[in-house]
């Protein structure tokens, strides 16, 4: 019979690009467990990093804070503009200060608390982060070599993707000479955490899967979804330590006496109105990178199903988190919505970006519904 | 506005003891306090409209809109999938009717929802116009004059010099132009203002969403959507009683519909042979012959999945696919009475289908008496053979199809007046074929085989040639064009608008008490950023270069400045924090 023959013949050339792509597939899994094992040294690393940090005994916040520094009227400003015209050929400097209604605290010096082995740790822990993200790096992309598309295909290659888009942030940021290196700890945390949840519950065989279906927009739309929800979690992150540090400086101003162990963590944290600052800015880059990310997949619709809004539950829950991210915004220009309140905010809209993608997914049935099926049932939806 | 306005906004600059120097760095409404009016309707209706167009309302309607669509993601809508809606009608008999109540099976179309949008639309609207005029109030007018303290603002420098007070000045103005700031020169001092893009990036901005609700609306009051079968070789004409079924917005007028004409060619699929996602289309494509307007050229083109035709306003999609076996029906005398194509709808993803024949006209049974025929048709493409206990398709692909057909004759009722489904059989007035075992007549066919109605009443052949189907949708909805429009300036208004700082900076130079020159810089953006400093320091050491530092006694002694009292306070060697960063560029402005 023809048509067997036919078969036979795909078959044997499928099994042949079957054998590459497996071997490929193995190494991506290879590569993401040494990558995990990285991470962990890096976690330890920067846990070693706070430890031998709290040694040092640096309280500039209580100082700044405490009532004797307040007598100072007017809030003073941080630092001192040029001594006086001492000298004929000195530079002007400026003299920064907080505008009012915010306090003036100076931050914190980072995990490693000015101590010196503290901040050799920090600093190794940087590098196995940077080990850690080439390698999950390269196991993301031998993975997207191995099924000849991009790696998003299904939730294991989602979480392995973000999570590596997520350190990439981090160390942009850290290559950017911002002040971030103390997220480190929470950031390898919760990597190790999304990994170990892929490796272990999301592990989806690689396939071979080469959906002709496919649009660049597609593309575009999940590549940036990926990226803005990796900075927004960097975000969000900022937003959590925002609001312990303003308890801990309000308790200050207050004439409260904060534990041993909080003020260890939080004398070291940037200052509470640094930490918004960071929050605000993170949120606010990426939120016009969203609000194409929302455009890119209305436009894909429109091509792929014939609408380009249609209330499909991973459109509206896209939607939501715009809509609470724009709040947030908007809570900061706004009197009486500021601080705290704004940071809940941003919180909650980051807690719909989460739903968004692993409720949504999980709970709620839509055309979106990759959870499992791969890539070719989202495009083949409609059939 | 009135008073209150100025009131508050004075506040706003007395806080920071800079005067009014820092009001109007942004055109956001001030709140107000809601101090509640005593006089009658017009003074509520007013102190309403305030409300409403208040940035405290705005953001509770924000917050509200984002709650309200919560429920339509988790509640089956009918707008997106009826059946599921009627699923839920089943298993909930109480709720259900509590929901039809609320319209939470039409959440986006719901009297709430709307009344939620409208409203932040309105706010929206009686937002921009109010900051639209000030604005330009703005850019008419010159920036705000220096404030008595420069050292008050975030960011300050000075520095004392021989060069001439004017002549600080003439080089500060012509400075700060050349960077690009509005700059004059007032009394002592030169005001200058940069980043008024940030507003108009934000007035455009929530423009451009006004005209992205409006395209959106318009989309849905003019849409029309249709679908329609067309078997290989069959054509299709862009008029009203061409489609299968056919949906239309509000303000649709048939008239609308875009005239175009297209003929299928051939529909080609190949779908994934092995792995987890086995049966998973590859290509899946049709090629189209089409022209446009009434007598167009014909030109060819080819629809698939995410790649529709476009002609004017209207898409055609391809949505579907099917196989539409050829059969031919002959009468006891082997005339032909019945070849056709049949399309049959898919049950599953293997595109295990089913339908049914239908013979009009035409044939006459063995006693020569007129009478209708009808087969219910079922087909799999890929036949999982005798053994397998199944009738369902394995794979979507033509490999082994089967055709299994059941007979009745008798009376279709097809010109009872009412409209009928061609995939569906009205049995009332039909009679079974039986077989030997006086069971309904019944029979599996490979293709080019035929089988024998029972009694000399004819034969049914399954010819070797099975066509396929492909179905479209064609949609129609104008306003995309705004829409993308729209959605284009809302970002660029976005990015504009946040990344854009709008910031102040004054040069004051003046002549002290020992006859010397001081230059006195002072900065001001909207959010504290660490770009004003940043920037101050390099106008400051422009400056510098043209106004070189003077030596004298401890400089500009100022006995009640804050600065100095405090500088035994704070952490001079602080080495790392990120406040040093923040003053760097402060550090730049000093090397060379
Ligand atoms: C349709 C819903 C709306 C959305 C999605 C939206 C979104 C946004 C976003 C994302 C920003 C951030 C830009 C920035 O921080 O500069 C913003 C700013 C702003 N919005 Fe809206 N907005 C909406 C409605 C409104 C309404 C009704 C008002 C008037 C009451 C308003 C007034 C403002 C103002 C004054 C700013 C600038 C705040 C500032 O200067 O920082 N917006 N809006």
């Amino acid at each position: 019979m023809t048509l067997a023959a036919a078969t036979d013949l795909a078959g044997a050339a499928t099994q042949l690009a079957a054998a590459t792509n497996e071997s490929l597939a193995e190494m991506s899994n290879v590569l993401i467990y040494s990558a995990m094992a990285v991470y962990t040294l890096a976690f330890f690393a920067y846990i070693a990093e706070w430890i031998f940090g709290s040694r040092s005994k640096v309280a500039r916040t209580a100082a700044a804070l405490t009532p004797k520094a307040q007598e100072a009227e007017g809030g003073p400003a941080v630092t001192v503009r040029q001594g006086g015209g001492t000298a004929v050929l000195e530079r002007p400097k400026v003299a920064v200060r907080a505008t009012a209604g915010t306090r003036d605290v100076p931050d914190g010096p980072g995990a490693h608390g000015g101590d010196e082995q503290g901040d050799l740790y920090g600093r190794i822990a940087v590098s196995l982060t940077v080990l850690a993200f080439l390698l999950a790096l390269g196991g993301v992309v031998t993975r997207a070599l191995s099924v000849e598309r991009a790696p998003w295909g299904n939730m294991y290659e989602f979480n392995i993707t973000f999570s590596t888009t997520a350190v990439g942030v981090y160390l942009a940021l850290l290559a950017l000479k911002k002040n971030v290196r103390w997220i480190g700890l929470f950031l390898t945390t919760a990597v190790l955490l999304d990994l170990g949840l892929a490796v272990t519950v999301l592990y989806t065989e690689s396939d071979q899967l080469v959906p002709a279906l496919h649009s660049y927009w597609l593309y575009i739309h999940v590549s940036t979804a990926i990226l803005c929800g990796a900075v927004f979690y960097v975000g969000a992150m900022g937003t959590i330590m925002y609001l312990f540090k303003d308890s801990y400086e309000n308790k200050l101003v207050n004439g409260g006496k904060p534990g041993a162990f909080a003020t260890s963590v939080m004398e070291r944290l940037p200052a509470a109105s640094s930490l918004d600052k960071f929050a605000y800015r993170v949120n606010a880059a990426v939120f016009p990178l969203w609000t194409f990310t929302i455009i890119a997949g209305a436009i894909w619709a429109g091509d792929a199903w014939g609408r380009y809004w249609g209330w499909d539950p991973k459109e509206t829950w896209s939607f939501i988190t715009w809509v609470a991210y724009a709040g947030y915004l908007h809570a900061r220009a706004t009197a009486g919505w500021k601080g705290r309140k704004a940071a809940y905010l941003a919180l909650a809209a980051f807690a719909c970006w989460l739903f968004n993608y692993y409720g949504v997914n999980i709970f709620v049935s839509g055309k979106h519904s990759y959870a499992d099926v791969g890539l070719g049932a989202l495009a083949a939806v409609g059939f | 506005m009135s008073d209150t306005t100025t009131d508050t906004t004075a506040k706003a600059g007395d806080e920071q003891g800079i005067g009014a120097a820092g009001s109007q760095l942004s055109t956001a409404p001030r709140e107000e306090q809601p101090n509640l009016p005593s006089l009658g309707v017009i003074g509520w209706a007013r102190w309403f409209w305030r409300q409403l167009t208040s940035m405290r309302v705005a953001l509770l309607l924000l917050l509200l809109l984002s709650l309200a669509a919560i429920p339509g993601s988790l509640i089956p809508q009918t707008g997106i999938d009826e059946t599921r809606v009627a699923d839920f009608r089943e298993q909930h008999e109480v709720l259900a009717p509590v929901y039809d109540k609320l319209g939470l099976f039409n959440v986006y179309s719901s009297v709430w929802f709307s009344a939620i949008y409208i409203l932040l639309f309105v706010s929206l609207i009686g937002c921009i116009v109010p900051r639209t005029w000030q604005f330009v109030g703005q850019l008419r007018g010159r920036p705000p004059r220096a404030p008595r303290r420069l050292d008050r603002l975030p960011a300050h420098t000075t520095w004392r010099t021989a060069t001439e007070p004017e002549e600080v000045r003439e080089a500060a103005l012509a400075l700060l132009k050349k960077r690009r700031f509005r700059a004059v020169l007032a009394g002592d001092a030169v005001a200058a203002e940069k980043g008024y893009l940030r507003e108009v990036g934000n007035l455009a901005f929530h423009i451009a969403l006004i005209v992205m609700l409006i395209a959106f609306a318009w989309g849905q009051l003019f849409k029309s959507e249709g679908n329609k079968l067309i078997v290989e070789g069959d054509g299709f004409s862009n008029t009203l009683p061409q489609y299968d079924d056919f949906k239309s917005g509000n303000l649709f007028d048939v008239g609308d519909l875009e005239p175009f004409s297209f003929t299928v060619k051939d529909f080609r699929g190949t779908y994934e042979r092995s792995g987890p996602n086995k049966g998973t289309p590859r290509t899946y494509e049709a090629e189209l012959t089409y022209s446009e307007g009434a007598y167009g050229e014909e030109k060819k083109t080819t629809v698939k999945v995410n790649k529709p035709l476009e002609i004017g306003d209207a898409k055609v999609y391809l949505v579907s696919h099917g196989y539409a076996p050829v059969v031919t029906v002959r009468d006891g005398n082997g005339e032909v009475v019945y070849r056709n194509a049949v399309p049959l709808l898919p049950l599953d993803g293997n595109v295990t289908s089913s339908g049914v024949i239908k013979v009009l006209d035409g044939y006459r049974n063995p006693e020569g008496e007129k009478e209708q025929l009808g087969f219910n048709a079922f087909f799999v493409p890929t036949f999982g053979g005798s053994a397998s206990g199944t009738m369902l398709s394995q794979f979507p692909a033509l490999d082994y199809p089967v055709l299994a057909l059941s007979a009745y004759h008798g009376d279709l009722k097809a010109d009872s007046g009412i409209p009928q489904s061609v995939y569906q059989m009205d049995k009332t007035k039909m009679e079974e074929f039986k077989d030997a075992d006086g069971e309904l007549f019944k029979q599996m066919l490979t293709p080019g085989e035929t089988m024998t109605l029972p009694d000399g009443a004819g034969s049914v052949t399954f010819e070797k040639d099975v066509k396929e189907w492909a179905g479209f949708q064609i949609v129609q909805e104008p306003g995309g064009g705004w829409a993308l429009g729209g959605a284009v300036v809302a970002i660029g208004g976005l990015a504009g608008s946040l990344f854009i700082q709008r910031r102040r900076v004054w040069v004051r130079a003046v002549k002290g008490a020992d006859g010397v020159t001081v230059v006195e810089m002072g900065g001001l953006g909207r959010s504290e950023s660490a770009k004003v400093p940043e920037e101050l320091g390099d106008l400051a050491e422009i400056l510098y270069d043209r106004a070189p530092g003077a030596p004298g006694p401890d400089g500009p002694h100022d006995p009640d400045d804050p600065t100095e009292a405090s500088a035994a306070a704070a952490d001079p060697p602080a080495s790392d924090s990120a406040t040093e960063s923040d003053v760097e560029p402060a550090e730049g402005a000093e090397k060379q």
